[in-house]
């Protein structure tokens, strides 16, 4: 399974790499860590003509945690999530997400940048970004512009880069402490895409009601998609056992997940159900 | 093209394809067999080197990329005598084939170096990303456990 | 002082290990011979078809491409593989021609093979060849297989290749006693496509000596002198001219070492372009084209008295082989007929086994060939009986374990290509016992179907028999060098099993020289005259016990030498170690002889020998995912004599673990149009360290095989064999308030959700 013949160049500015993408017309791929990008060249299922590593650009790769929320540059490796203490804190949603991806080699390399610009379906940061209305910073020849994560994902392995344009960094918002979350999916074995998986957020007004309830999930789609069924069932409402089955059912109905070799779309619905349930009862207690 | 790099201590450079794998380069053209291709899509691991002393996964970087950088093989964590860790290995026969163990050892020694106090749960969740079809893990796991100690007096990292 | 060796039994660190831990093992990927070419095959992607034409043109003129060779290239006739196992007349329709012959008849069947410069290079020839086929329907299943909607071997006429027929007593005393019995149940079960996978891709390097009319092949494993018999057949060459050598090898499991297309099409290829030739296949194109195994149909009946004594066993197996019969394709379906019995006393069985055709890559052995499945089929019955019969699991099996008092007992007879044999020695009920106690069964178990923190807990056991040592026959030659060492050149072969080690603790024991001054030299044709290999589990029992008839020979040339230098007769000398003695006159065996003594001896087999076993287990189920944790899997088995210990125990996890794989994970998923979906390792699901971290084997010498000299049996295939039964059971005493009862493998979490969804529905409705 060797890769096919293609061109290698090794900018050292990102105006460099993006001129480099564009006269690519099309046919130039962006690689980083490699982690996505290398199998399907080892599978010939890509074939481009040049690739454009990422190596030599600097500033891609920092962790900043301010009064704006979490910024993460492209390059920010699952490692250097794993290690930064202060996400347990800053942001815990991320840090327990990221927990999951992959095995111990592939973060070492894989990024985030490269998991949002391959998303797939099942890929928790795409899950991540889009329930946290994260804000994507992407450089073109056209110049720079950010874009929301409910607008970059477009379809299964699809998102809204042009073939000239390079993302550079993903912002989360700012983080309140007292804030409910939790993450949960479930895979064949750790490390695995999961089957589905649900990723939600709340807070609580001063009756213990929920307030901004973001629930997503992964597994279930073409993309990351928000249950905002779900959302609007809990939404006013206390934490409880009826209000939790209320949402799972919500959540149930609005969705039609895909049937593949892994499993039936009827399992990952009721899958997502019982992974809604499992959350909403950790996030509560 | 040409790429040049550090392996196992040594300056070494290979004229390359830029498709050519780091697996590739460091099996065929520098003649180091001794990290494996068990699935060159990366998920069995059999072909985990150090890279910067990071655990990575050969056949899924390019040999271009680690230009200037320091690559460790299982070679490079062999001597005359056997390691701590290689004899651990031995000694809970954490090994039959033999195909997978190179990306064993260099994956317990980089989480070794690292987390010399890395408990079990840690150790299977890391070793999860290497396959092996022989030994059913359970006597790997126990050689790289057994093996910490000496990773501790070395100060770990 | 008299030198009394004892290795066997210690166990011994590997020799193996020392190279292997340092990567410095050699497998077939690492050797390179001047001058040599890269070879990639051209594979069909269509499953069932015509082909219509092949145009090579535009690969051969990529800078780097040397040859394309297709079936034209290889004579008038294609070469077809015969069967190394029960080869019947009436299964030669099903041979595989080594390049598929004007049709195509499944997804990965070798069409051509590119030479090249490198591999790389000669995958991108590839894509420049244009092959035309016309598409047939697929066969995927049985019963299109049985409709005929569409007949892979025309002449043939179906997809039916034969029915084997496993009988004990006779058809009319069975249809009598199942007419009778008290208590008849009737199910169907299903075991999943799935196969051994081992880590080390094939490959082969085949270098041919034109002057010296010599052909090289390395890659060799498991069975080298019947392939090398094959290949030589095959290309017109005396066998002498064929060498074999097997190096490294990176786990086989059955299915790695049986002669496969490529191991005709690159040492042909090397003659062809006189050059030395190098194939390694990638881990896609493995999928396709290694062995499958253990796809598996049946409808099966069991009968019982009321008191719950098993009377009888009968019923139908289908076979999903394949596109072609394998070398040993056979094994698998013809074991879940003869062996569905395991170690419990069924008087009356009757049951036939047919192997399909279909567009599927082709089966063969893979660890415990169709022993995986009757076993799984086996204990579901028992426990479903019981539940029936409202007799206690434990009890049920009990009462109709083989007892030594019964040894030696008969198994099925087998029909056509007549096989019997019986079980040899065993205390079934005491290892039984120990597991029993080991596990802690009796207050474990009282967790039974209970719910704790989301899961359900449940409990299984099961017994086993492993059959090993396979004859007729093994070949050892030990040479004493002139400087007192002593190499064995062995038939056996080495898949992973620490021959090396385990051989020499046997020579140093049988000698009595020094263990660090033997190596063993395995598995390649130059070694001995004739070898047969490791399959079956017989590498200890027939090469050990081989070494063990040369030993004796090596000491009567010893003494017969020593008694020349002594001018005594050779009763008078006496051998101590490294030295022999005559009258307090004492010679170094270093410097007995100015040339080495050659001796070589065979040791011949006709029976199997039985390991036998009890498992027991502890899961929990999670209804809501479907999935099952095993919190605690015990294996206890008694192989007569352990060699090594550390390496026994080893092979028993490991199989376990495999087991596991095959009950919970592992599965090789077709679409109607006969493609493979599960084409790699992020499809194809594979154990990995923290899926089962609990498995506990405890490894018995209670019970010597009495017809070897080792007194050892066979044990490296016993750990998985009884693994889906024992899972698929558990999971139904976990969930026997639904009366969920798992009736396929594997048990994933979608099929287990699925059987509590049919169950909630069932218990709402009645």
């Amino acid at each position: 399974m060797k890769p096919p013949v293609f061109e290698y160049a090794s900018p050292s500015t990102i105006a460099e790499a993006v001129s480099l993408l564009a006269s690519g017309n099309g046919n130039a791929k962006v690689i980083s860590g490699g982690q996505s990008l290398m199998p399907m060249l080892a599978f010939r299922l890509a074939s481009p003509e040049l690739l454009v590593d990422l190596k030599h650009l600097k500033n891609l790769n920092a962790i900043s945690v301010g009064d704006d929320g979490v910024r993460l540059g492209a390059k920010v490796r699952w490692c250097d999530i794993e290690a930064d203490q202060r996400l347990a804190r800053n942001h815990p949603l991320l840090a327990e997400a990221i927990k999951h991806v992959a095995h111990y080699q592939i973060r070492n390399r894989g990024t985030i940048g490269g998991s949002l610009a391959h998303a797939d379906p099942s890929a928790e940061m795409p899950g991540v970004a889009l329930t946290c209305d994260a804000q994507i910073t992407i450089v073109g020849s056209r110049g720079t512009r950010i874009e929301k994560a409910a607008d970059f994902f477009t379809g299964p392995l699809q998102t809204s880069l042009e073939p000239d344009e390079i993302l550079t960094e993903v912002h989360l918002p700012v983080w309140p402490v007292a804030r409910r979350w939790a993450f949960r999916e479930f895979a064949r074995r750790k490390g695995d895409f999961a089957m589905a998986g649900v990723a939600l957020f709340y807070d609580l007004d001063e009756k213990d009601r929920v307030v901004d309830a973001h629930i997503g999930a992964i597994g279930v789609s073409d993309c990351p998609i928000r249950l905002t069924a779900a959302e609007a069932a809990l939404n006013g409402n206390a934490i409880t056992e009826e209000a939790i089955a209320v949402a799972v059912r919500a959540a149930k109905s609005s969705i039609d997940p895909p049937s593949d070799i892994h499993a039936p779309g009827a399992y990952r619905r009721s899958l997502v159900g019982t992974l809604l349930a499992r959350s909403l009862q950790q996030s509560a207690s | 093209m040409q790429v040049e790099f550090e392996l196992n201590g040594k300056s070494v450079s290979a004229e390359v394809e830029a498709r050519t794998t780091l697996a590739d380069c460091i099996r065929d053209d520098l003649r180091q067999t001794g990290t494996h291709l068990g699935c060159e899509h990366g998920v069995c691991g059999a072909c985990t080197v150090l890279v910067n002393g990071d655990a990575v996964r050969s056949c899924l970087m390019l040999a271009v990329q680690v230009c200037g950088e320091k690559v460790v093989t299982v070679e490079g964590l062999s001597g005359d005598e056997l390691s701590p860790l290689q004899a651990s290995f031995r000694k809970h026969h954490a090994l039959q084939c033999g195909f997978c163990t190179p990306g064993f050892i260099t994956t317990a020694h980089a989480l070794l170096t690292n987390e010399p106090d890395a408990d079990e749960d840690r150790v299977r969740d890391v070793l999860s990303g290497n396959l092996c079809r022989c030994t059913g893990y359970v006597p790997i796991v126990e050689a790289v456990l057994d093996a910490r100690s000496h990773y501790a007096r070395r100060g770990g990292k | 002082m008299k030198v009394s060796n004892s290795y066997i039994g210690r166990p011994m660190e590997r020799v193996e290990d020392l190279r292997m831990v340092r990567g410095k093992g050699t497998y077939v990927a690492d050797v390179n011979r001047p001058g040599q070419l890269y070879a990639v095959i051209l594979r069909s992607s269509v499953a069932h078809g015509k082909i219509r034409s092949f145009d090579a043109t535009k690969a051969l003129e990529l800078p780097g491409v040397r040859h394309v060779l297709t079936a034209g290239d290889l004579g008038t006739v294609v070469p077809r593989i015969p069967l190394r196992l029960q080869p019947l007349p009436e299964l030669e329709p099903f041979h595989q021609p080594v390049l598929a012959d004007q049709k195509v008849r499944y997804v990965g069947e070798p069409v051509a093979v590119v030479i090249a410069d490198s591999a790389a290079v000669a995958e991108d020839a590839l894509e420049h060849i244009d092959l035309h086929i016309d598409v047939l329907p697929a066969i995927t299943n049985r019963e299109q297989a049985e409709a005929r909607r569409a007949v892979l071997f025309e002449n043939h006429g179906s997809n039916t290749a034969i029915t084997w027929k496993a009988f004990r007593s006779s058809a009319d005393a069975v249809e009598e006693a199942f007419k009778t019995a008290d208590y008849v149940r009737r199910e169907q079960f299903k075991i999943q496509r799935h196969a051994a996978m081992f880590m080390e891709p094939r490959g082969f390097v085949a270098e041919w000596n034109e002057a010296a009319g010599k052909l090289t092949v390395w890659g060799a494993a498991k069975t080298a002198w019947h392939n090398r018999r094959v290949l030589a057949a095959a290309l017109g060459l005396d066998v002498e001219a064929v060498d074999l050598i097997e190096v490294d090898v990176g786990g086989g499991f059955g299915s790695r070492g049986e002669f496969y297309p490529e191991d005709y099409l690159i040492p042909a290829a090397a003659k062809l372009v006189r050059r030395p030739v190098k194939w390694t296949e990638d881990r896609r194109e493995h999928m396709m084209s290694a062995n499958h195994a253990r796809d598996i149909e049946c409808d099966v009946e069991i009968a019982v008295s009321r008191e719950g004594r098993f009377i009888g066993l009968r019923g139908q197996i289908w076979a999903d082989i394949g596109a072609y019969l394998r070398t040993n394709g056979s094994v698998g379906p013809r074991n879940v007929a003869q062996y569905m019995s395991g170690p419990y006393c069924f008087e009356n069985i009757d049951l036939k086994s047919s192997m399909l055709t279909t567009n599927k890559t082709p089966s063969g052995t893979y660890r415990g060939p169709g022993r995986f499945e009757t076993d799984f089929i086996r204990e579901r019955l028992i426990d479903i009986v019981a539940k029936d019969l409202k007799i206690d699991r434990v009890e049920l099996r009990r009462r109709n374990l083989v007892a030594d008092s019964q040894m030696p007992y008969p198994l099925a007879s087998i029909t056509p290509y007549d096989s019997s044999t019986e079980l040899d020695s065993g205390d079934y009920h005491a290892v039984f016992d120990l597991c029993m106690k080991e596990f802690g069964w009796a207050e474990k178990s009282k967790l039974s179907g209970k719910l704790i923190d989301g899961y359900y807990h449940g409990f299984a056991v099961g017994s086993f028999i492993e059959g090993g040592a396979a004859g007729p026959k093994e070949d050892a030659r030990l040479v004493l060098e002139t400087n007192g060492l002593l190499s064995v050149y062995l038939g056996s072969s080495s898949v992973g099993q620490g021959l090396e080690t385990i051989m020499a603790q046997i020579a140093a024991d049988a000698t009595e020289l020094p263990y660090e001054k033997i190596t063993i030299n395995h598995g390649s044709t130059s070694h001995v005259k004739d070898g047969y290999g490791a399959y079956h589990s017989r590498s200890t029992v027939m090469g050990g016990s081989a070494i063990l008839l040369a030993a004796e020979k090596l000491k009567v040339r010893i003494r017969e030498v020593a008694a020349a230098r002594f001018a005594c007769s050779p009763d008078d000398v006496t051998i101590d170690g490294e030295q022999v003695e005559h009258s307090s006159k004492y010679l170094q065996l270093a410097d007995l002889s100015d040339t080495p003594l050659e001796v070589e001896a065979s040791f011949f087999n006709k029976k199997y020998t039985w390991a036998y076993g009890t498992q027991a287990a502890h899961v929990a189920v999670d209804p809501g995912t479907g999935h099952v944790k095993v919190i605690d899997y015990l294996s206890v088995e008694d192989v007569g004599r352990m060699i090594n210990p550390l390496t026994l125990h080893g092979q028993a996890i490991g199989s376990i673990v495999q087991g596991l794989g095959g009950a919970f994970l592992e599965h090789l998923v077709y679409d109607e149009e006969g493609q493979l979906l599960t084409g790699s390792f992020a499809d194809y699901l594979m154990p990995t360290a923290s899926d089962f971290p609990i498995i506990r084997s405890i490894t018995l010498e209670l019970k010597p095989c009495p017809n070897n000299p080792l007194g050892a049996k066979g044990a490296g295939e016993g750990g998985l064999i009884p693994v889906g039964g024992i899972m698929a059971n558990a999971v139904a005493d976990a969930l026997s308030h639904l009366n969920v009862q798992p009736m396929e493998l594997p048990l994933s979490p979608p099929r287990i959700w699925q059987l509590v969804q049919a169950a909630e529905v069932d218990r709402a409705t009645t």
